[in-house]
């Protein structure tokens, strides 16, 4: 198994946020975590990442657990992510910003750089062309010397992808990503996180624009209430009787049938 | 300003500064220009924990105090001479801070202000009470004239100004190197990224602890290399060394110099040492006028003297670029 989920539960004081989830991700799918506000969606991802230590049950990333770990040594073990509310370096450039999300794959020891030695200039100099490559990729390179909260929002959550994809992750978690773009910003995204699949990387989104959602996903997982109430193709998903009452109430159903 | 621009830029510092005391005989300017320079040793450090990991430190002065221990205690008991307490000072300062920062990093914002200027407190008391080690709150005076055995070359000594000066340079250049390369690589790219956003930098990678560490132990170093020089230079140390005065006054000229610039320390501690001293003339009026520049400094120029010559520059590339 690539990435799993198994019976995760999490909760806060008495409110059970997370319980029993268990789910799996294949490697270079994208799976998408949809559900109502509240369902548990942030909070899953909080505890895949290792911002959230209570929790009970499992997580591994190719049969090895990683609960229990902090969150940079996850990051080390080539699972990222992005945050709902646009998380970036705010005071200082596009293009450093990107330097700054490359670390993972930095390997420059101190000595290294005090004396300038060969292994650091090379490594340098892969970071920078990597890293402007990468802001070419995006479309972001016109913005390359301008201060990141400078940015429009648009290019803040580009910039923001751009970060979690520097890190040169395997599996990457993207949290409402399109959430308040426009309808060409969002296709402008969704065919990025295409080719960022096509590229080799996993996906785990989560995301209310089902336009998007139903597009890109191979499988959708739905919660409702911290559990688990579907699992399937985009196609089932609609026609599913849980999670139109999720979304929509007994009533619809009802009126409807 | 491009890169060359700016080679030269420091070309011209550096060769103005070594060929300073011949231009100015003034031995009095060139006392001020070693205070300059022994402030720029401990605010340099200031620097990389306040101005780029983004950790406000009121205990820096506790490892220049260490540092000028160390060398009046071994210098006083031992007659070890300058390689050897400035070697000492290194070693105990980065003892110290890596057994401070395992205790204490993971505290943030007023936890960790109030923690470090504890900690400084706590060396002044103990500093100030054990009388046998320290001298108690006489100070340990008569610390002796440093001496450098140069293999082959015979000896050195750095007694006079100039020597001493030159020993100062010396110091400072390799400090701006260290910080200079540290800042355009990795550990300066984590320890900004830390600054700006701490989650997102777990996020992609960078251990807050290990970055916060290198960073702190790097700055803490340099303030004992500081108190080393100090204590040869003045001969003479007490426990005010540990004291809050010397804080601020390091924090003013880091803050007006301008946090988490390259050049602001240096502009900082050169203009809050020679100001003071131009302003003698003004006598009563000296210390309102010297706030009254402060304010003004802090109002029109938030991010400092090198915050202001960084967006000048900026602007400047602009003009160039249409």
């Amino acid at each position: 198994m690539y990435f799993s989920v198994e019976n995760l539960s999490i909760s806060f004081g008495g409110l059970n946020a997370v319980s029993n989830l268990t789910f799996h991700v294949d490697e270079n799918e994208i799976v998408s975590l949809i559900g109502p506000n509240g369902a548990g969606k942030t909070t899953t991802f909080n505890a895949i990442c290792g911002f959230l230590k209570q929790m009970t049950g499992n997580v591994s990333m190719k049969g090895e657990s990683i609960v229990g770990l902090a969150p940079n040594a996850i990051a080390k073990r080539g699972i990222t992510r992005t945050f709902q509310k646009t998380n970036i370096f705010p005071n200082v450039t596009v293009m450093d910003c990107i330097l700054m999300g490359g670390h993972r794959k930095v390997k420059e020891s101190f000595i290294d750089i005090i004396f300038r030695t060969k292994s650091f200039q090379n490594s340098e100099k892969e970071l920078w062309e990597k890293s402007e490559a990468l802001l070419e990729f995006l479309g972001l390179e016109a913005r390359r010397d301008v201060l990141a909260k400078n940015l429009s929002y648009g290019e803040r959550r580009l910039l923001e992808i751009a970060i979690g994809l520097a890190v040169e992750p395997d599996f990457i978690l993207l949290d409402e990503p399109v959430a308040g773009m426009n309808q060409s910003e969002s296709d402008e995204v969704m065919s990025l996180i295409s080719e960022v699949r096509r590229r080799g990387l996993t996906v785990l989104l989560v995301e209310h624009n089902m336009d998007v959602v139903m597009n890109i996903s191979d499988r959708i997982v739905v919660l409702d209430h911290g559990k688990k109430i579907f699992e399937g193709c985009p196609a089932q998903v609609q026609e599913d009787e849980n999670v139109l009452e999720a979304y929509l109430g007994k009533g619809f159903i009802d009126a409807q049938g | 300003m491009n890169k060359t621009g700016k080679k030269v830029g420091y070309l011209v510092l550096g060769v103005a500064l070594v060929l300073a005391p011949f231009i100015i005989q003034d031995k009095y300017f060139i006392h001020l220009l070693i205070e300059a320079g022994l402030f720029y040793m401990l605010v340099a450090g200031l620097n990389l924990i306040t101005g780029y990991w983004g950790q406000l430190t009121l205990g820096h002065t506790a490892f220049v105090g260490l540092g000028a221990y160390t060398t009046a205690i071994l210098n006083a008991k031992f007659n070890a001479t300058l390689p050897m307490t400035l070697g000492a000072s290194i070693i105990i300062c980065l003892i110290v801070s890596i057994l401070f920062g395992l205790l204490v990093l993971r505290l943030r914002g007023p936890y960790f202000v109030i923690v470090s200027l504890c900690f400084a407190e706590m060396l002044a008391i103990v500093a100030t009470n054990w009388v046998d080690l320290t001298n108690g709150p006489m100070g340990i005076p008569g610390i002796e004239t440093s001496v450098i055995s140069l293999p082959g070359l015979g000896e050195l000594a750095i007694e006079s100004k100039m020597g001493f000066y030159y020993f100062m340079l010396i110091i400072v250049a390799a400090m701006s190197y260290i910080i200079y390369r540290l800042l355009h690589s990795v550990i300066g790219r984590a320890s900004v990224a830390l600054r700006e956003n701490e989650i997102l930098s777990e996020s992609v990678g960078i251990s807050a602890f290990t970055y916060g560490m290198i960073i702190f132990v790097t700055a803490s170093i340099f303030a004992g290399v500081g108190g080393c020089f100090y204590a040869h230079y003045y001969t003479y140390v007490n426990p005010e060394l540990f004291g809050f005065t010397y804080t601020i006054t390091m924090l003013i000229m880091l803050v007006i110099g301008g946090k988490g610039t390259f050049i602001g320390p240096m502009l900082g501690c050169v203009v809050f040492t020679i100001l003071p001293e131009m302003l003698r003339g003004a006598e009563y009026l000296r210390d309102p006028v010297l706030g009254v520049i402060l304010i003004m400094v802090a109002m029109f120029f938030p991010h400092g003297m090198g915050g202001a010559i960084k967006s000048i520059g900026i602007k400047f590339q602009n003009r160039e670029g249409r």
